[in-house]
């Protein structure tokens, strides 16, 4: 219905280029697009590899691994399972994501089986040690931001539109991020987050695209740089999988409490 | 218990997938800063050997597991602390309104720090910390039922797990020891009285709530002396009792709000006890990453300064620092305060990662001012610091 209600828009719109359009309005359209484009695929699971490293080059590495049910109109719920260092293995992380109120979040400590709801406040806070914020790995909605719309640049080799984003949300640890989306596939290809006082914080580099099910373009490689520390952790993506048949209860607490 | 490895022979099907091991093994040292009260006590380092591990096992897309976890200490001076014990071994199968899960195993109920005032379905592993947080498998049989208006879940337990209770030659002990050979029920069925719980949890908004009711055997025995001759010990008895509980957390923002209420009868006089308090977080302090909680908790027991515990009319205050670095550092310190008579019980826990696989752990308990009436008198000379190095597979 919606997608009937959109083509009749496209008809009877006058061309976009035609309209006096302001950043503002531009940079929201191109990423109500993006969002547009990633929408049904309802759900996911990977496997995800995390090297963390230090100024001096000393590396650790940790293995996890994500699932992903797609919420229309609301966050998606996702439940992540530690599977090394060993001493944290089956520890697992349940959280119910939205755009603008507080999401709300478990962690399950296997080793007491004791579940604990959690505080979202730290947003601005590293997850596991690494130089993501949990805000950074947290589901993108629309409504996460306002954006504005910079200027339209060739970075590696590609087409992207520049924009500026800025934390809608409660708890941001940044003033704004700039981000370069690409104008083919609509994914982000780089992030630039500023902190809160305004001063250039992190890198990230997200590479290694590759299309799901025909229609879903997913990163197989993350690379964020803290300029302020020298640190870097890279996030490694495998085994994508679509079409797992999720659904709420395999994102409720009872399944938390026996996830590995 | 051989009708429970026969039925886990039954349903362990052949043409299995994802088998997996792993588990812990770690060398505990125990530095007491006193000398003890009694002579079988007299030593101040205590080294001690710990070992887990975890078979673990799921088929049917993850909706049926088996799992065994036996778990052994080695102890170098209390041969009640040397002992083994199978933390679990369980099988669940999963389906979309429902669970069931038959074995032994650990249900952790609480959201209060430092008492766990509602928690009971297991037995407490007394030997391997006062903490209180080291548990007994206990045999169960569980069913969950989930709604969209919550999960109701009732348990079955037909045995019995006794507490463990330090010997003669263990420190942080009764004076005198408790002697677990004498034990008494107040069930002519003793240790085979069929047990019952339900709870009901559920979430709503920022709200987390579980209500529950036990009936049967007390986890917690009432301590009776046996006075003889050159040889006084203490004699667990254990109750048939009733307890209702509510346990109830708001999660706003940075901070989490905290509370657990019983009322139990059936053991003395009827009672109600209850634990609130709260946990603030003051993320990435200092323009570094460390995240900060400050904590304070209240606890009170209807039966004051008669009942059997710390958390009589006392408060805590605590801290705990997440470091949020590579080695995952933690660090969590407390002090219970008793309200009437200013004793002090101070405890510090803290763990680092070193590489992959190894975890180093300093735990530290010290009392000040303690009172004869205290639950605690008992251990005033018993302070320590303890190092744990485990290595993780």
């Amino acid at each position: 219905m919606r997608n009937c209600l959109l083509l009749v828009l496209l008809l009877i719109l006058p061309p976009l280029e035609v309209i006096a359009e302001t950043p503002e309005e531009k940079g929201l359209a191109i990423v109500i697009e993006a969002d547009r484009r990633d929408t049904g695929w309802k759900d996911q699971v990977a496997d995800m590899e995390m090297i963390l490293r230090n100024r001096q080059g000393e590396e650790s590495k940790r293995t996890l691994s994500l699932k992903t049910l797609e919420v229309v109109d609301d966050g998606d719920k996702s439940l992540t399972i530690f599977d090394s260092p060993r001493d944290v293995k089956g520890t697992a992380f349940l959280s119910y994501t939205h755009s603008l109120k507080p999401d709300d979040q478990w962690l399950y400590l296997p080793a007491l089986k004791r579940v604990k709801r959690i505080s979202s406040a730290n947003k601005s806070g590293p997850f596991v040690g690494s130089e993501f914020a949990y805000e950074d790995l947290t589901s993108q909605e629309v409504d996460k931001y306002t954006y504005k719309w910079l200027r339209d640049e060739t970075y590696r080799g590609r087409e992207n539109f520049v924009i500026e984003r800025f934390p809608a949300y409660e708890y941001s640890g940044y003033t704004r991020q700039v981000v370069w989306i690409d104008k083919e596939i609509y994914q982000t290809n780089k992030v630039e987050f500023y902190d809160r006082k305004n001063a250039l914080l992190k890198t990230l580099e997200i590479k290694d695209y590759e299309l799901y099910i025909d229609k879903y373009w997913r990163s197989h490689s993350m690379h964020m740089v803290n300029h302020q520390t020298g640190k870097e952790t890279l996030l490694i993506w495998k085994k994508y999988k679509f079409n797992n048949n999720l659904d709420d209860r395999d994102f409720d607490i009872n399944t938390l409490k026996r996830s590995r | 218990m051989k009708i429970l490895f026969a039925f886990f022979l039954l349903v362990l099907p052949i043409g299995l997938l994802a088998h997996e091991v792993t588990g812990s093994a770690g060398l505990e040292l125990r530095f007491f800063t006193q000398d003890a009260q009694t002579p079988s006590q007299d030593y101040l380092l205590n080294t001690s050997l710990v070992f887990e591990t975890e078979y673990y096992h799921e088929w049917d897309n993850g909706n049926q597991l088996f799992a065994i976890t036996p778990f052994f200490r080695v102890d170098q001076h209390d041969p009640e602390r040397t002992h083994f014990d199978l933390r679990e071994l369980t099988w669940l199968k999963a389906a979309d309104n429902w669970e069931v899960r038959i074995g032994l195993r650990k249900v952790f109920w609480g959201v209060i720090e430092f008492q766990h005032l509602v928690d009971i379905i297991n037995q407490t592993d007394l030997v391997e910390n006062i903490d209180g947080e080291d548990k007994l498998g206990q045999p169960m049989l569980n069913l969950a039922l989930i709604n969209n208006w919550g999960t109701l879940d009732f348990f079955i337990m037909p045995w019995f797990r006794e507490r463990t209770f330090p010997g003669e030659d263990g420190r942080l002990r009764t004076q005198p020891r408790v002697d677990t050979d004498l034990s008494r029920y107040e069930s002519g069925a003793k240790e085979k009285h069929l047990d019952f719980a339900l709870r009901y949890s559920h979430f709503i908004g920022d709200w987390d709530i579980g209500l529950s009711h036990f009936y049967g055997t007390s986890r917690e025995p009432r301590l009776i002396l046996l006075s003889q001759p050159g040889n006084d010990v203490f004699i667990p008895f254990y109750d048939i009792i009733n307890q209702t509980s509510i346990d109830l957390q708001s999660t706003k923002g940075n901070m989490l709000w905290k509370l657990e209420a019983l009322h139990r009868s059936g053991q003395g006089t009827t009672y109600n006890a209850l634990a609130g308090g709260f946990e603030y977080t003051l993320v990435g302090i200092l323009d570094t990453v460390i995240d900060m909680g400050l904590l304070g908790e209240y606890y009170y027991d209807e039966r004051g300064k008669s009942a059997p515990t710390l958390f009589d009319d006392d408060f805590a205050l605590g801290t705990r620092l997440a470091f949020n670095d590579a080695a995952s550092s933690e660090l969590l310190a407390g002090i219970l305060i008793d309200k009437d008579n200013g004793s002090k019980f101070f405890n510090l826990e803290a763990s680092h990662r070193l590489g992959l696989h190894w975890v180093l752990e300093v735990e530290g308990r010290f009392l000040f001012d303690q009172e004869p009436e205290d639950p605690t008198f008992s251990i005033r000379r018993d302070d320590y610091i303890e190092l744990l190095l485990t290595y993780h597979f």
